[in-house]
């Protein structure tokens, strides 16, 4: 890490103007004497840290926790009304790609009027004109103009001119997913060059898992102020654990759920235990919990079943399980009981999740009672930290290093 | 000064900026460029034909150049005048019409106004070269004052980059600039000697003498900066000769004050631009 930062923000504040009533006209204006009347909203609040040269740094936070407007005011596109924003070197914005073009000039055209207009010159521009055209693959178009381009083409054609700008700071916000499969790659594989330069990329997103690979620092913004500074991927899992679930509310479910059924036997409860027996929440990988499903029958129901069947808020089908696969055969039910499902270690990653839970006749074909997202509850990291997916394996990595080539050997 | 530098630093923006907005006022019409002298030549024939045939303004003879041709003094007074408005309407709706950009990447601000300026250049130096050529066809020589005449023009071109530096942000605070504008540009062009002669404004406040009446009539109609622009312009391609010093002091002077007021404003406010876009 290099002794001067690329960027500097000493204790930046932002303030919004949300105004009641517009002032945009002059007799509004006269009426109030020059008054507009307005609510003052602080976007960013005594913001202060350091980005270091060369790293990788993301912004995260949920929205409107201030994120963008700072990348805004790093890229002196807003001013702050209080503190400083110092950086050192040339700054690129990739806010949105393709702005400044101008549908009705060609390919070509709006390559050098882009390119001007996130300063480049125009011998640079010549000098790069191919190897732009080439990345966006859009060669055989170049002269048409750009309103008759495909979306894809559009974006494609923006982020080239973007990324050949060469800045020694690049600000990105959101446009990691931009075009197809290949493309992406291919931006990736910029990202990792620039990076490899030496020089400072800032990204706000909320792609959680590729910020988590993709950056070594970051910085967490909530409602205008700063969270934390650190190391990207400590911090991505503390804001992923914080933020599971918060909005999207846990416990039993009070909608969105569905109930079908005959009715003879009713699911009353359905809870996850924790390793003290007590009704929880959030859980961490590798927890020992227990599912308990109460039940109360209006009259007695022979040999029945029972089922649970596990969903990602996404909607993937993560686990099902029944009682008529290695549980105990119950003769009957009757009256009011519960029946529990005893897990020793939790391996799911940490997500949100939503349980569904159902009483069945012993043949599995009638349904007394079925009810879909009974039970929503959200798991974060514990002690297993794998890398992605949904479920945590638990497993070990393992190298036979006398296999590996030594260096003595070379 | 420190907008120098930032001028020279977006200067590949500027340029390529300007050729956007030349390159796309006249996209996708059939006659393309040539729109920008079609315009003009039709605004001549409609005022010829109203002023000159119906109404009978005196048309004054170019002295020295001896030329008494009606088309030809309105021409050379019109053209100024056009040029004039269209780089202020253009000027005034340049942040406006790019917030888009505006609001994306950082970039000089006021390279967009002067790009818009500058295009309208364009147009008035193609105008002007027209002019020239039918002026030396009915035998007048505007050709010893080329070289005053794009004097005049940069001067004219700063005094309305400094009203559309001010205009510009103007009309980003308050939308009403726009429509006030409007109608002050009517006001201003009649209150400005293109479509008649100075001598009938000097008519009237001999009348007015002769009643007794001291209103300051030609001393409130000389504080008009765009008088003196077309006086110059008039007397450089009209009547062939050095146009009055007082005049192109006058017009010095307006566009240094335009100038400056414009940046100072444009400065001032411009901080809090691309919130309220």
């Amino acid at each position: 890490m290099s002794a001067t930062p690329a960027v500097e923000i000493d204790g930046v504040s932002k303030r919004f103007r949300l105004y009641r009533e517009r002032n945009q006209s002059l007799k509004a204006a006269l009426m109030r004497g020059g008054r507009a009347s307005y609510d003052e909203y602080w976007a960013l609040k005594d913001v202060s840290f350091e980005i270091a040269e060369g790293s990788t740094f993301a912004l995260i936070g949920e929205n409107g926790s201030g994120k963008s407007t700072l990348l805004k005011c790093i890229a002196r596109i807003l001013e702050p009304e209080k503190g400083s924003i110092r950086t050192h070197g040339s700054v690129a914005a990739l806010l949105e790609l393709g702005s400044g073009f101008h549908p009705e000039l060609s390919g070509r055209e709006n390559v050098f009027l882009n390119g001007s207009i996130l300063g480049m010159s125009k011998r640079e521009l010549e000098r790069k004109f191919d190897e732009i055209v080439h990345f966006a693959g859009i060669e055989p178009f170049i002269d048409q103009p750009v309103k008759n381009y495909s979306s894809g083409m559009y974006m494609r054609l923006g982020f080239s001119v973007a990324i050949n700008v060469d800045p020694e700071i690049l600000l990105v916000d959101e446009v990691l997913a931009v075009g197809d499969a290949a493309f992406q790659d291919k931006c990736m594989e910029k990202f990792v060059e620039f990076r490899e330069a030496g020089k400072t990329v800032v990204i706000v997103s909320h792609a959680m898992g590729s910020m988590r690979t993709l950056c070594d620092q970051a910085a967490w913004l909530d409602k205008g102020t700063l969270v934390e500074v650190g190391r990207a991927d400590t911090i991505v899992d503390r804001y992923v654990d914080k933020e599971h679930g918060k909005d999207v509310g846990t416990g039993p479910a009070t909608t969105g759920s569905s109930r079908i059924g005959s009715g003879e036997a009713l699911l009353t409860d359905v809870a996850v235990l924790d390793r003290n027996g007590r009704p929880a929440t959030r859980f961490r990988t590798g927890d020992p919990v227990t599912i308990r499903m109460g039940y109360e029958c209006s009259e007695r129901v022979e040999r029945p079943a029972f089922a649970l069947a596990l969903d990602t808020v996404a909607g993937m089908r993560v686990w099902a399980h029944h009682t008529r696969d290695g549980g105990p055969d119950i003769p009957f039910i009757e009256g009011t009981g519960h029946i529990d499902l005893v897990v020793p270690h939790l391996a799911l990653q940490p997500h949100t999740y939503d349980l569904s839970a159902r009483i069945l006749d012993h043949t599995l074909t009638h349904t007394y009672d079925f009810v879909r997202h009974c039970f929503r509850f959200v798991v974060e990291t514990g002690d297993v930290r794998e890398s992605g997916g949904v479920v945590a394996l638990g497993g070990r990595w393992r190298a036979d290093l006398s296999s590996l080539p030594s260096e003595a050997a070379v | 000064m420190s907008v120098v530098a930032d001028l020279k630093n977006s200067r590949a923006l500027l340029v390529n900026l300007t050729l956007r907005e030349v390159r796309g006022k006249y996209k996708r019409t059939l006659l393309g460029q040539g729109w920008s002298l079609l315009n003009p030549v039709a605004t001549l024939l409609i005022y010829s034909l109203v002023f000159g045939f119906v109404l009978r303004v005196p048309v004054p003879v170019g002295n020295p150049s001896g030329v008494a041709l009606f088309p030809l003094y309105l021409a050379c007074g019109l053209l100024p005048w056009t040029f004039f408005s269209n780089a202020l309407t253009g000027g005034m709706n340049a942040l406006l019409g790019n917030a888009n950009l505006l609001r994306k990447v950082y970039f000089w601000r006021p390279t967009l106004v002067f790009s818009s300026t500058f295009s309208w250049n364009v147009t008035f130096g193609i105008e002007l070269l027209v002019l020239i050529v039918a002026m030396l066809v009915v035998g007048a020589m505007p050709l010893p004052w080329i070289p005053l005449l794009v004097v005049a023009v940069v001067l004219l071109t700063v005094f309305v980059l400094g009203l559309g530096l001010l205009l510009s942000v103007a009309n980003v605070y308050f939308r009403d600039t726009q429509h006030f504008v409007g109608i002050g540009m009517q006001l201003w062009f009649y209150a400005t000697p293109i479509v008649y002669p100075y001598s009938l404004i000097q008519d009237q406040a001999a009348r007015m003498r002769a009643d007794g009446n001291d209103f300051p009539l030609e001393f409130l109609y000389r504080l008009n900066p765009m008088e003196r622009f077309v006086s110059v312009f008039r007397a450089m391609l009209y009547d062939n000769t050095w146009p009055a010093w007082q005049d192109l002091a006058f017009c010095v002077a307006a566009a240094a004050i335009s100038l400056v007021v414009g940046i100072a404003v444009f400065n001032r406010t411009q901080h809090r631009l691309v919130e309220e876009l």
